[in-house]
């Protein structure tokens, strides 16, 4: 019998009763998918994300701003090609120095076949479609030469290539919010795609030494420091998200003397923060306990001050065991964004929500939500796919394997 | 980092082992640092309290709002859609807040139990010999572990029960219907019969009736909350020896009965602390009401907070009622985990 038949019916016909249940099943989700199926192809209007693209990516910034954000885009874009040509031009022992694994062509098809659908999907003019093609070739370009020539960097080099994210982030701070000559942009008029990747951008990079220092804090023999970190910790674990945004926006004000208090948007940004930090360091903490505790000692007994233990032998370690968990903790921080619409910010979802308030578009809201959904869906599973191919990278007891 | 001190001008190692070890400075000694860091730190901390307490303190006498509760006995002037105790507009504010805690807790205690039931069963299906059960138990998780749980309840609020027909085109299940005018249950009606829902001059009525913003709040919650547990139950029964399965099945246990009575008792141990983090954050997550529309104890607050201004007092209330909440679900289940724990003979 074929392989693929005999699987099938191990797997779906075994026994009798499993082969009534898989019949059902299949007739269940043949009909859900015919019914999601004509929806979305006969009775959904699409106009309502076709008009108002522009606004989902980056809500009501000045148009004739909007160059910015371009050339912030393809500098990320640049930095994400290189970046990743130079990992793969430096290969671990998780890889055998293959230029381009299968994984790698299945993402370069799969990003150029998302530029080619999108625009037209999207209704997209040519100009703007065009500079989306330019994005992707640049990337596709990018990954190319730093793969290409990426080994022969020296690793003062490398280091050095590594410092182009931090001065990227300020960089692109610059270009969204202006000044240095550039026309201020005022952060009410963010919103859409970019608010919610920039507050939680800024709330990643930001809880993270915040969320390590509470680790350790809460590990140590110190019971002042133990016992502050185990306070704050299990205070913001016991509040729900939209009442500490909450505080933030009634209270942050009279806390801070007259005028001080940052703009809305930031204030947000810094609950965020402060919010995921707590979390992010019960996930660190899972870490540090798997490290023995003969770590610390032998790197204290070999003359290591306890910070450079703790910085070369017990943390490298530490995070490597936690970083499922702290990615976990990233993703749901990019979900957690979306609470900012009820604080009145205008992120992807808040965004929807004044889309949908217009007239025009009333009772367009299956369509828009199934399309944050999906744009939603893919930032989660990506940041999850990336964790997985970073532990591999990570694990120092992986074995070679032929791509 | 202190620098090294420099060594001791010995003129060789020799004598200076003969030499008793000479005290360090006080910065390198073992039983002073740690209290100096101490202090440094503690003092930072009060520092910033105190600065940010006497802003509090001077910016709420300017604004006339200094720390009161006298105003929880004004009448709150607004209603509540639903409400289990019985509110009126007339009744005082500490009473509308109470309404919406109760509300809270009524989502809740049904959210528990509904993702309970629905975790566990998804959990049990990841085991199933049918690939096909088993596929579905993963994609549902991966499909909504990685959409905002905001999200799904607006989807399921605006798209979902928003768009129930109503009357009698509304979706009739035995015991059940489900129209936009609310979800109408069967139960107990006058004189304890068991009664249906039952249309009377275009309007369905039953014993039990819940408004859709509770029915779109409890099936976001769920099936958020369901996923999650899902991966617990998973985590728990992976991690049971593959031996206890093959001697069950060897006795001639089916899959069901093996798991019922030997997989799952032993899973608990595993399961009960995983448990006790999800139903933690089904109850913060319930806060989310506010988007669909049902008066929980979030948007209670949120409406006192607009009428009075008591931002500091409104805020205090939410965060003691929900980290009351938090405790008595982790003293629950903590009691739970030490009757399911091994008992060492």
């Amino acid at each position: 019998m074929n392989p693929l038949l005999r699987r099938l019916r191990a797997e779906l016909f075994a026994t009798r009763a499993d082969a009534a249940l898989s019949l059902v099943l299949i007739s269940l989700i043949s009909l859900a998918a015919i019914g999601c199926l004509r929806w979305v192809l006969t009775q959904a209007q699409w106009a309502v994300v076709k008009v108002n693209s522009t606004l989902f990516a980056v809500g009501r910034y000045p148009v004739e701003q909007q160059w910015r954000l371009w050339l912030l885009t393809a500098l990320l874009v640049a930095a994400s090609g290189a970046t990743w040509g130079l990992i793969r031009a430096h290969p671990r022992p998780d890889r055998t120095g293959v230029l381009w694994p299968r994984n790698d062509r299945l993402a370069v098809g799969l990003l150029s076949l998302i530029a080619l659908a999108l625009p037209w999907a999207l209704d997209l003019n040519l100009a703007i479609a065009g500079r989306w093609w330019g994005l992707t070739v640049l990337l596709v370009f990018c990954r190319w030469l730093a793969g290409r020539y990426g080994a022969r960097l020296s690793p003062a080099g490398q280091r050095l290539a590594a410092l182009v994210w931090p001065v990227l982030y300020l960089v692109g701070m610059v270009l969204i919010s202006g000044g240095l000559g550039l026309v201020t942009v005022s952060p009410s008029e963010w919103g859409g795609l970019m608010l919610t990747l920039l507050a939680s951008s800024f709330a990643i990079l930001l809880c993270f030494p915040i969320g390590v220092l509470l680790a350790l804090g809460r590990r140590s023999d110190l019971p002042l420091l133990r016992w502050g970190s185990v306070l704050y910790i299990e205070f913001i674990r016991g509040a729900p998200l939209i009442t500490l945004l909450f505080l933030g926006q009634n209270i942050l004000g009279f806390l801070l003397p007259g005028g001080l208090a940052p703009e809305r948007v930031w204030r947000a940004a810094w609950v965020l923060t402060f919010f995921a930090a707590a979390y992010l360091a019960e996930a660190v903490r899972s870490g540090l306990a798997a490290v023995p505790r003969g770590q610390l000692e032998a790197a204290r007994s070999l003359g290591l001050s306890y910070p450079k233990a703790l910085q070369h032998v017990v943390l490298p370690q530490a995070l490597r065991v936690a970083l499922p968990a702290i990615v976990g903790q990233f993703i749901s921080l990019l979900q957690d964004t979306t609470l900012l619409s009820l604080i009145g910010l205008l992120e992807l979802l808040g965004t929807a929500r004044t889309v949908m308030a217009n007239p025009a578009f009333l009772g367009r809201n299956g369509e828009v939500y199934l399309t944050l959904a999906v744009l939603f869906w893919g930032c989660c599973a990506a940041l999850g796919l990336g964790s997985r191919a970073l532990e591999r990278r990570l694990d120092p007891h992986a074995v070679p394997s032929a791509t | 980092m202190a620098p090294v001190p420099p060594a001791d001008p010995t003129p060789s190692p020799l004598s200076a082992a003969k030499l008793p070890a000479p005290k360090p400075p006080w910065w390198r000694d073992r039983r002073v640092v740690p209290w100096v860091v101490q202090a440094v730190v503690g003092l930072l901390v009060l520092l910033l309290i105190a600065f940010l307490l006497g802003n509090l303190i001077r910016n709420l006498t300017a604004a006339g709002l200094l720390l009161s509760w006298r105003w929880l006995q004004q009448p709150a002037g607004f209603d509540i859609s639903e409400s289990v105790i019985p509110f009126n507009a007339q009744l005082p504010y500490w009473r509308a807040l109470a309404a919406g805690l109760v509300n809270t807790i009524r989502a809740v205690l049904v959210g528990l139990v509904g993702a309970t039931l629905l975790g566990t069963l998804v959990g049990m299906a990841s085991f199933s010999h049918n690939g096909l059960l088993r596929r579905l138990a993963r994609v549902y998780v991966e499909v909504v572990r990685n959409i905002p749980l905001l999200l799904q309840l607006v989807f399921w609020y605006f798209v979902v029960f928003l768009t129930l027909p109503n009357g009698l085109a509304a979706i009739q299940l035995p015991g059940v219907v489900l129209a936009k005018s609310g979800l109408y249950i069967a139960g107990f009606g006058e004189g304890l019969r068991w009664m249906g829902p039952t249309l009377v001059n275009g309007v369905w009525q039953a014993p039990v009736r819940l408004s859709v913003e509770f029915g779109a709040l409890l099936t976001g919650l769920i099936v958020y909350s369901g996923a999650f547990i899902a991966e617990v139950v998973r985590g728990g029964i992976a991690a049971v020896p593959k031996g206890q399965w093959e001697a069950a099945s060897s006795l001639g246990l089916s899959w069901f009965a093996t798991l019922r009575r030997i997989v799952l008792p032993q899973s608990l141990r595993v399961i009960v602390p995983g448990l006790n983090t999800q139903y933690i954050s089904l109850a913060k997550n319930s806060s989310l009401a506010v988007a669909v529309g049902y008066t929980d104890l979030y948007s209670v607050a949120e409406t006192t907070l607009n009428q009075t201004g008591r931002a500091v007092e409104v805020i205090l209330v939410l965060l003691a009622a929900y980290l009351t909440l938090d405790l008595l679900i982790s003293a629950l289940m903590n009691g739970l985990n030490r009757l399911v724990q091994i008992r060492e003979r």
